[in-house]
């Protein structure tokens, strides 16, 4: 068979495109941001749901709405954009072909038809509403369990092809020395995708015998613990993602290099080694698992899984600082900053990220999986106001930041409503942060996640809320509603540029060969030619001896709140009923 | 050359470590270590630590060991639905059984008093949070889970079930008295 060997080069940024590649990229996003679609608009009917206020849908409708939330979120939407993603950080990174296309559109199409089985479980046969999580013994129609079980194979494909490419790139010798740094960001989200899918390989498919009568038991405890090996690591497939997504967004607008590759080539490394046990910090109020097993693990070793984020937010924002200050942005502490392009929506949404995904999701995090505060939070709305810091103002606003650039240059199509894209991640990305915040008030009072109605109306024995917590719920939902806003004017843009916007016209216009793409010495793109500096070559910036005073300062907020917020929450547990 | 190329430096693991990074790597990792310690050190001088104490057990034994208590402790019945509400002595065995959509029976417990709390549900995955404590436990099927509570303060508190428990999870809410 033919190896389709075209190429063309994107002329604004030089970035170098395999022509089917760059269709299973295009399509991939496509049916990212149809995910996107579905799941935004089930996202407001729960919001306005759960806002006493409004209180929307019948129990029986919120439910269903809420599990198909969670699915074509997390799942759907996140992993098509990720499959595009890798195909993206081998192909055009690596300048090089795409390994067996064909293979990755059978992915393609098994993600397709499982995401589609399964929403067809969940909304049109309409017996599957058994959460994202589906704990068994409660059980879910076979094809709620078939459709994931499809998606997850495609994926599996998706990142076969991934290795694939990575090893013809080798071959071909399209590039020189070791792998950028962003791709082997995308390497550590493939290799953490395999075993993810493997778990849920492990658990999902007995499970789904069973929902068929086939196996006769499926133990409460042991679906718990095996799950989450699949529902937490794929979180972890995320936050590799949006780091490296991070990583080249600031490589992107402001030709930034890493401080040192070392620094952050080893903790993506220990992203590796350690986040998957991580996902036993869901396991922390649960019966039949030792104080010690439930200690080391969700310490994710002691936190060098943490450790590692803790780093990559230092290293991400720093070289931002020295790629600015070596264009001249180098007056005091934060000349760099304040001279940012803070109307060029793929850097804003990027920054947001980064900062909601450190103050908010990770600190709430850290202090959710430790073994004993987690008593005074476990499945409060607590949980959900964490992950939607981590999941959505983290890897879907770093997505969304990504997805700019990638307009012009994958989809050759100009961006349509420019201003309003400048506002779109200040909307979502601030929405999104209040939401979080207030859902963790919520939850911080005891208001239970995954549930109807919290005033409890008809109950025999019901519980009274406080004012606060109503007022929190109700913050919630106006922020949720705020956020809902900034996630259709996203949609609106990118649905608009990719089918209605305005094409680029690439004059001279010509595919090449593989031969021709193989450049010994890989072209600079445009916007990295600043910032050339050698790799320590830049003593005569920044201050008290470090080449970025700025983000030190600022990470040490980040510690201190950690610090505070950490001990706040141990003088909270203290005040509680004892138990042992 | 910027993190989207491959690295300008053939031998980029030997270039040496900015100050800034290393300190913050000295930094976070002695923040982590101690983060890592306050678990262990919470078993030892804490007063809220969840039991590891937990048995394999069936609905018809949990229940059987619940009917059990309730006719040796029941005080009276509440609601229309005669829900025995029990008073056992401090240091008893209390069991509260979680169902599709209830918690059963009521407890009434003495302030600074201990009990062992035994829970377990007859069905599917159930959530016993304590309100306004904010205590939650997981409560599952086949695992009896046993506890030492100590209620601090008199007053009428929630038990609600936070654990999504299908289409009436919403219905299932309890009291838990502490009387002096």
């Amino acid at each position: 068979m033919a190896v389709n060997r075209n190429f063309r080069t994107c002329p604004s940024t030089g970035l170098l495109y395999h022509e089917p590649a760059e269709k299973l990229m295009r399509w991939n996003a496509v049916a990212a941001v149809v995910s996107l679609l579905v799941g935004g608009l089930l996202a407001l009917l729960v919001t306005l749901t759960r806002w006493p206020t409004v209180h929307l849908l019948p129990a029986d409708a919120f439910y269903m709405t809420l599990t198909g939330h969670g699915l074509n979120m997390l799942v759907f939407w996140i992993i098509f954009f990720e499959i595009a993603i890798l195909y993206f950080v081998s192909t055009v990174l690596l300048r090089c072909r795409l390994a067996t296309p064909g293979w990755a559109w059978a992915g393609f199409w098994l993600m397709v038809a499982g995401a589609l089985v399964n929403n067809y479980s969940v909304f049109i046969r309409g017996d599957s509403s058994v959460m994202f999580t589906s704990y068994a013994p409660m059980g879910a129609h076979p094809t709620f369990y078939l459709g994931l079980i499809l998606f997850a194979v495609g994926a599996l494909i998706g990142c076969f092809v991934f290795f694939g490419t990575l090893v013809v790139a080798k071959a071909e010798k399209t590039y020189n020395g070791s792998v950028p740094l962003v791709t082997f960001g995308g390497i550590t989200a493939a290799i953490i995708a395999v075993f993810t899918i493997a778990t849920g390989a492990i658990i999902l498919i007995p499970t789904m015998l069973w929902s068929m009568g086939l196996v006769d038991h499926i133990d409460s405890l042991m679906y718990r613990t095996v799950w989450w090996g699949f529902g937490h690591s794929s979180q972890q497939i995320n936050v590799s993602a949006h780091v490296s997504v991070w990583y080249a967004i600031a490589a992107i607008v402001f030709g930034a290099k890493p401080m040192n590759e070392k620094v952050s080539r080893t903790a993506f490394l220990l992203y590796i080694f350690f986040l998957q046990l991580a996902s036993a910090h869901h396991l922390l109020a649960d019966p039949g698992l030792t104080s010690n097993w439930k200690i080391f693990n969700t310490s994710y070793a002691m936190y060098l899984a943490v450790l590692a984020s803790l780093v990559h937010g230092l290293t991400v924002p720093g070289a931002i600082e020295v790629a600015q200050r070596e264009k001249g942005f180098n007056k005091g502490l934060f000349e760099w900053l304040r001279k940012a392009p803070w109307g060029n929506p793929a850097f804003s949404a990027m920054f947001i990220s980064l900062v909601g995904f450190g103050f908010l999701g990770g600190i709430s995090g850290v202090v959710l999986g430790t073994e004993q505060l987690n008593l005074i939070m476990h499945n409060t709305f607590y949980v959900p106001g964490h992950f939607h810091a981590t999941v959505v103002v983290g890897t879907t606003l770093a997505f969304m930041g990504l997805t700019y650039f990638l307009i012009p240059t994958l989809f050759r199509r100009q961006l349509a409503f420019p201003k309003l894209a400048q506002w779109q991640p200040y909307l979502f990305g601030l929405g999104m942060s209040a939401f979080s915040l207030f859902m963790m008030g919520a939850g911080t009072l005891g208001v239970p996640r995954r549930h109807w109605d919290m005033t409890m109306a008809g109950n025999l024995m019901p519980w009274e809320w406080p004012g606060t917590a109503y007022l929190m719920v109700g913050l919630f939902a106006i922020s949720g509603l705020v956020a809902i806003i900034g996630g259709g004017a996203y949609l609106l843009i990118v649905v608009w540029s990719v089918f209605l916007g305005k094409k680029i016209e690439t004059p001279g216009f010509a595919h090449m060969t593989a031969k021709q793409g193989r450049a010994a010495i890989p072209v600079p793109v445009a916007a990295s030619l600043q910032g050339q500096g050698g790799g320590h070559g830049h003593a005569n910036i920044g201050a008290w001896g470090m080449v970025a005073p700025g983000t030190f300062v600022l990470a040490m907020v980040l510690l201190v709140s950690f610090i505070l917020y950490y001990f706040v929450n141990w003088k909270y547990l203290s005040t509680v009923w004892p138990l042992s | 050359m910027s993190a989207i190329q491959p690295p300008q430096q053939r031998i980029w693991w030997k270039t040496p470590i900015d100050r800034v990074e290393g300190i913050w790597i000295i930094l976070a990792f002695i923040w982590c270590l101690v983060m890592f310690f306050m678990m262990p050190y919470w078993h030892v001088f804490g007063k809220q630590n969840l039991s590891n104490e937990a048995y394999r057990s069936t609905p018809e034994m949990f229940m059987k060991k619940a009917e059990d208590g309730i006719a040796k402790y029941k005080v009276r019945e509440e609601t229309e639905q005669k829900i025995p509400v029990i008073h056992p002595p401090a240091g008893a065995d209390v069991y509260l059984v979680a169902r599709l959509w209830s918690w059963y029976p009521i407890l009434e417990l003495e302030a600074g008093k201990s009990y062992r709390l035994h829970l377990m549900s007859m069905d599917w995955l159930h959530g016993f949070s304590l309100q306004p404590e904010n205590i939650n436990i997981q409560v599952h099927p086949g695992y009896e889970h046993v506890l030492t509570i100590t209620p601090t303060a008199a007053g009428t508190y929630g038990i609600v079930c936070n654990e999504y428990c299908g289409i009436n999870h919403h219905t299932m809410s309890s009291k838990l008295y502490v009387v002096k």
